[in-house]
């Protein structure tokens, strides 16, 4: 186990050696008494074993990791270097960045690279489920294989062409020189030879030195769809035309489970361009991705489907979830989290410390359920024909939708081909694939090429919804204000139940995902899960259960900070305490963090990388300033999909309750980064996606039904008030240490930095979200 | 019979005239790059010019549009650099893109009726396009750099 905290790393110096990143003390660090240490020291130079260790939970996703050459990277003869891209492209650049580091790492001009999309097929080019803030995470060390592999095999066939060996060629600017000679060969004109070559030996690969990097972390390479994007050419997934194709739009049951009791589609029919009205058969909770059924109506434009459905007459049996209403089900949750639940951590005695506590202070915080929403609503093309079938999709996980769609169609997966579009956004609703199942079903009912264009009443209808929860905070004090409990109950559905029979709790990702892993330095602490049974499809929402706990937490903080007169800053920075490494022993859990599935001793959780960037935003944002009245900053920091970020939010708000967000300090500690400017507007999205969450976001269900449905009602920051100025500071690392989460990360700390922001700025506390008209005055 | 000159080409419609701009750029003349994000006229992914002011492609329709000019974004510019999309590269203005085709119409017809907006002014003409992405902060430098060229 020790030779994971013993890696090797390109030496930032140009002499031949290399540094190693070694923990020195593990076993101090282990026991909570010393913080993780990090030594530079020289060790011999062996360049074959450089990357000998870079291990991440890559390899454990279904069909791992794959870093064939052959199959990532073509080399035509005119020079032109096509790299697969392999991962869905939502928004976060990874459709540039992996090919980027691909095209850095061996040697080539990115200005003759060309992308291409794969299609799903994970036994071929390894997992693509493009979710949880995982592509650069798992794959920034196989994309440095790959091109270091291809930039060896063209190195050997320069060697070969000049009847001399490889050490005295070397690939510089997509050309093989010969360093003494100084003779050169073009890539195109050796990729011939290059691609015949096998595969070399993973050991025989040498790596470029940091210093060496042309893209990488440079942030100077834009998006491979930004000239296409601005001029209206990039393909969504409604964008895909094909001969003979026609419009679907479909009515599915208002409540999940609900089913057609009858169905007068004369009215429909009568629609001029309305061509015929199919059956999808109904699904109910635990059927993961299939559709929820209903009625589609077939035309031969959307315009006319739409109309279509409009005057589709449908009677509707609500079934089992018919009497969900939130308004009952928050009361449910607050009951739920008000009593013992489930424990998922136990250290120490915390019932006991609570007991013998001079005073204890007492929080409840609440989050509906929330719609993703991507400005592309779902959509996707197929053609089911002959016992195949081909759909377009702007789909997460290419792959699965494929075993999805074979699957739902009777059809053996090879005759099921998935093309990815880009996506307009994802967020996690297009991890589902029930609307490219849909479009599937119905291209082979009616045996023509069909696209479902789902409208966006749809899409805030029919979601997979964000989880709703009530997160309760007891905070133990003694009598001399010392915090000596914290008690974290968490009543909030979980996702599980869209696949497997609900039983009221939840999946051990949800917990690691800021309920069993407070970085307290805390004697007591406790965390329980208690029974929350889901009345809706639940799915997760960038961020994930992060959202809810960062925000209890991050918020109770602030509270108690408060109640004690004490800067909240430094109270959070007291909460966490010295820098170690978090011991899950000794934390009292029955097992492992989670922590995203990621090896522990490659990821572990350093309270002081945490408190780096705490001290790191509020030192940015000039912390301890004085505003003007109504005005305040609020800060807080959180560690998911294995980064630390913290947020320091301005907020002023009016008289009349309107809520500004003028500055946004945000510091983020990703380890390595391979694309500084993905990462600042990753973090600019984050503050807007999370200020909308904040503000304006929540389904309300009555009677099963969501009662919200477009943009009026399910309300979106705008461009007339959003966080304006968001300044991103990035913690420099080198290669070695992992590159982690950044699509995802960047939100959770923004809602209770905001909420903390806003109680300073006008003594009210927000506890239940979205704040809508709760400041109004 | 509606005629219409899009992008420069006169076309023809003889369909249900109330069907909105939008549905008739992308499904019958297969101009995609207008989007659909809402079809209320509350998101502005399908801003078009019609006579060279930025409508709601979802909301104006045919009939509306019958002898006038339409502009989608695939006509803006015959090279793609009009100065807003060269300032929306320059700014890497875009996440997943899918909005940006309406930010630009919508910036581009700011410009072409007020040259010099102030901050104000960008920020409530653009305020009826959402980015669900979150690239406001761009979207704003990108027309004040559209708008003085710095
Ligand atoms: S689609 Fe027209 S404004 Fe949203
Ligand atoms: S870039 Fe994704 S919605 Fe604007």
């Amino acid at each position: 186990m020790l030779h994971l905290f013993n890696k090797t790393i390109a030496s930032p110096l140009p002499s031949a050696g290399r540094a190693v990143i070694e923990n020195v003390s593990r076993r101090s660090f282990l026991k909570g008494t010393t913080g993780f240490v990090v030594a530079l020291q020289l060790v011999p130079f062996d360049t074959a074993k450089a990357f000998d260790s870079y291990p991440t939970n890559g390899l454990n996703m279904p069909h791992g990791v794959v870093n064939d050459p052959h199959i990532f990277v073509a080399i035509d003869p005119d020079g032109t270097v096509t790299i697969v891209a392999h991962r869905s492209e939502m928004g976060t650049g990874s459709r540039t960045s992996l090919p980027m580091i691909i095209a850095d790492e061996m040697e080539a001009d990115w200005d003759k690279v060309k992308i291409v999309q794969a299609p799903g097929d994970e036994p071929k080019y390894g997992n693509q489920d493009t979710d949880g803030s995982r592509s650069l995470r798992h794959h920034i060390q196989p994309a440095r294989e790959i091109g270091a592999a291809v930039r060896r095999m063209l190195e050997q066939a320069a060697a070969d062409q000049w009847g001399v060996t490889i050490d005295e060629v070397e690939a510089n600017g997509h050309q093989v020189v010969h360093k003494t000679l100084g003779d050169r060969i073009g890539y195109g004109e050796l990729a011939e030879a290059a691609m015949a070559l096998p595969t070399p030996a993973r050991d025989d690969l040498d790596f470029k030195d940091e210093s060496e990097f042309r893209y990488i972390g440079k942030g100077k390479v834009q998006i491979t769809d930004l000239h296409d994007i601005t001029t209206g050419k990039a393909i969504y997934g409604a964008d895909v035309k094909l001969p003979g194709m026609l419009y679907a739009v479909v009515a599915r049951p208002p409540v999940v489970g609900g089913t057609v009791k009858s169905v007068d589609d004369s009215a429909a029919l009568a629609v001029p361009g309305v061509q015929r009205v199919e059956m999808i058969p109904g699904t109910s909770l635990g059927a993961k991705f299939k559709p929820k059924g209903g009625v589609a109506v077939i035309a031969d434009s959307t315009w006319a489907a739409i109309n279509g459905r409009n005057a589709l007459e449908i009677e509707w049996d609500d079934g089992p979830h018919g009497s969900f209403n939130t308004a009952d089900y928050r009361k449910e949750l607050s009951a739920s989290a008000n009593a013992p639940g489930k424990s998922v951590r136990s250290q120490g005695d915390t019932e006991d410390a609570l007991k013998n506590a001079a005073r204890v202070l007492s929080y409840e915080y609440y989050q509906p359920h929330l719609a993703h929403s991507p400005m592309e609503p779902p959509a996707a093309v197929a053609n089911a024909a002959d016992g195949k079938c081909e759909v377009w999709a702007p789909v997460q996980s290419p792959y699965g939708t494929r075993v999805d769609v074979a699957d739902y169609l009777g059809m053996d997966e090879k005759n099921v081909t998935i093309n990815v579009t880009l996506l307009g956004g994802g967020f996690g609703r297009k991890s589902k694939c029930d609307f490219a199942i849909e479009t599937a079903f119905l291209s082979k009912q009616v045996g023509a090429p069909v696209k479902v264009q789902w409208t966006r009443e749809d899409d805030i209808q029919h979601s997979f919804y964000h989880t709703s929860s009530v997160e309760k905070i007891d905070v133990g004090l003694d009598e001399n204000d010392k915090v000596i409990a914290w008690r974290h109950r968490s009543a909030a559905p979980s996702f599980l139940s869209t696949f497997v029979p609900d039983e009221g709790f939840e999946h051990e990702i949800e917990v690691g995902m800021g309920l069993e892993n407070l970085p307290y330095e805390i004697d007591n602490i406790s965390a329980d899960q208690c029974k929350a049974m889901a009345h809706t499809r639940v799915g997760w929402y960038r961020s994930v259960s992060n959202i809810p706990r960062a925000f209890a937490v991050q918020s109770a903080t602030a509270e108690v900070a408060h109640e004690l007169g004490r800067d909240q800053k430094e109270f959070l920075l007291e909460m966490i305490g010295s820098p170690r490494i978090l011991d899950w022993e000794a934390a009292g859990l029955p097992q492992k963090f989670w922590n995203q599935y990621e090896p522990y001793e490659e990821f572990p959780f350093d309270t002081g990388r945490l408190s780096n960037v705490i001290e790191l935003a509020a030192e940015k944002s000039g912390w301890g300033k004085s505003l003007p009245a109504g005005e305040g900053l609020g800060i807080a920091g959180h560690r998911s999909f294995v980064s630390y970020i913290a947020m320091a939010v301005h907020a002023k708000v009016d008289d009349d309750g309107t809520v500004h967000v003028p500055r946004v300090d945000v510091a983020i500690d990703c380890g390595f980064v391979a694309n500084p400017e993905r990462v600042r507007s990753q973090m600019q999205g984050a503050c807007v996606f999370g200020m909308t969450a904040a503000m304006h976001s929540g389904v309300t269900f009555e009677n099963g039904r969501v009662l919200e449905s477009n943009f009026h009602d399910y309300e979106m920051v705008r461009a007339d008030n959003f966080p304006e100025a968001v300044h991103t500071h990035i913690v420099p690392h080198p290669f070695s240490v992992h590159a982690t989460g950044v699509g995802e990360p960047g939100v959770p700390p923004f809602l209770p930095a905001l909420a903390n922001a806003i109680f300073n700025a006008t003594g009210k506390r927000i506890r239940d979200l979205p704040v809508g008209d709760q400041l109004r005055t | 019979m509606a005629t219409i000159k899009v992008n420069g080409v006169d076309r023809q419609f003889d369909g249900d005239p109330d069907t909105p701009l939008l549905w008739f750029v992308r499904d019958q003349l297969d101009l995609t790059g207008t989007k659909y994000g809402c079809g209320t006229g509350l998101c502005g992914a399908c801003t078009v010019h019609l006579d060279d002011v930025a409508v709601r492609g979802c909301l104006a329709t045919v009939a509306d549009a019958d002898g006038k000019t339409v502009t989608t974004i695939e006509g803006l510019s015959e090279t793609g650099d009009h100065p807003v999309q060269v300032a929306w590269r320059d700014q890497n203005v875009p996440q997943c893109g899918f909005c940006q085709a309406g930010q630009i119409m919508q910036a581009a017809s700011l410009l072409s009726a007020n040259p010099n907006p102030s901050e104000q002014e960008i920020l409530d003409e653009m305020q009826g396009n959402i980015c669900r992405c979150g690239c406001y902060q761009r979207i704003v430098t990108a027309v004040r750099q559209a708008s003085t060229g710095a």
